[in-house]
């Protein structure tokens, strides 16, 4: 199969829950997670907590959309070395 | 790169991120301080020595192959990459790939430890998902379990002449899916439920990781497949440098 179908099927198994699945937000499995535990062991109180938390949803944001960016920025630069020498013989 | 098929590897990666830019974003391992110390200690001392042969293994890499370097930080970008991105699930709830396949079948299971516990810190020091003291839990899930599956799988798939395709996409896809159903049994160890105890607490917890896991886990599998096609295409070399050291890449 073609690199362009494999992305076509990638991107339609990640559209597909949000068109399907409706009146949820798509939280974090592991708030979720951290849920069943709570009803688990309702006496259980987390005893280390983070050092450093970023202030609020947006700083978050951008951090996590730096680590994608630069991570896909690396992926293309690589592969796009290699192409060219592939090229150049 | 024909022009269309860039653009639609561009929109690709663009709704990617636009998902890793969706408001509610959360990490999937096991938070900081959610893990009683004793079993915290338990997968901190499991996890060590895989470590320390990966750090081992990398460093006799990279002197010995230093061609391999790009290869390496590629591995490294990918899983960057993907366990940066909250996909959404059938379930309703969000979870994000590891990413660890790709590496493990070029480098081996060892060398990815050491990526993917890399990941795992920036995660935890920086965007306070995971934690140091679930660090060792996580690690071991992600980095050992994760990739030790990857490698072993794909060995596996090609002994049985399953086409190399096949065997990344399986290999990939599960790695994705054993580090949740890990991340589930570390959870039920640590709480065993009052009735149905540890068996019991692990279906409740798999319910939530590893049901989530299953489409993130082949759309994982679909993207190191595209991934392993430009390699394939493009740097021959490096991979025929890699095939002599154990495992075939061809």
């Amino acid at each position: 199969m073609s690199n362009r179908i494999l992305m076509f099927i990638a991107a339609l198994l990640i559209v597909f829950p949000l068109l399907v699945v409706r009146n949820t937000e798509f939280a974090g499995a592991d708030v979720l997670a951290e849920e069943m535990i709570q009803q688990i062991a309702p006496n259980y109180e987390p005893w280390f907590d983070v050092f450093f938390e970023p202030p609020g949803g947006e700083v978050e944001t951008l951090l996590f959309s730096l680590q994608a960016a630069f991570g896909a920025g690396i992926i293309g630069y690589i592969i796009g070395l290699y192409k060219g020498r592939k090229r150049n013989g | 790169m024909k022009k269309p098929l860039f653009l639609l590897v561009s929109v690709c990666f663009t709704v990617y991120i636009l998902f890793a830019l969706s408001p509610s974003v959360y990490a999937m391992h096991i938070m900081e301080g959610f893990l009683p110390w004793q079993w915290a200690l338990v997968w901190w001392l499991l996890f060590l020595p895989f470590f320390f042969v990966g750090l081992r293994t990398m460093t006799r890499l990279m002197k010995q192959k230093p061609e391999v370097k790009l290869l390496l930080a590629l591995a490294t970008a990918f899983t960057f990459v993907l366990s940066a991105l909250k996909i959404p699930s059938v379930t309703g709830s969000s979870s994000h790939p590891t990413g660890t396949g790709l590496g493990s079948f070029l480098f081996g299971p060892f060398v990815m430890t050491v990526i993917g516990t890399a990941v795992l810190l920036f995660q935890a020091l920086l965007l306070a998902h995971g934690g140091l003291t679930t660090l060792g839990a996580n690690a071991f899930s992600m980095a050992v379990v994760g990739p030790f599956v990857a490698y072993g799988l794909f060995v596996l798939c090609k002994k049985c002449g399953i086409s190399l395709r096949m065997s990344v996409f399986l290999a990939a896809m599960m790695a994705d899916l054993v580090t949740y159903v890990m991340t589930s049994f570390q959870l039920a160890l640590a709480f065993p439920d009052a009735t149905s105890g540890v068996w019991g607490a692990f279906l409740k917890f798999a319910s939530i990781f590893a049901v989530t896991q299953v489409p993130l886990a082949i759309t994982e599998g679909l993207l190191t497949v595209v991934v392993w096609n430009f390699l394939h295409t493009y740097s021959k070399q490096e991979l025929d440098v890699l095939a002599e050291r154990g495992v075939s890449l061809k």
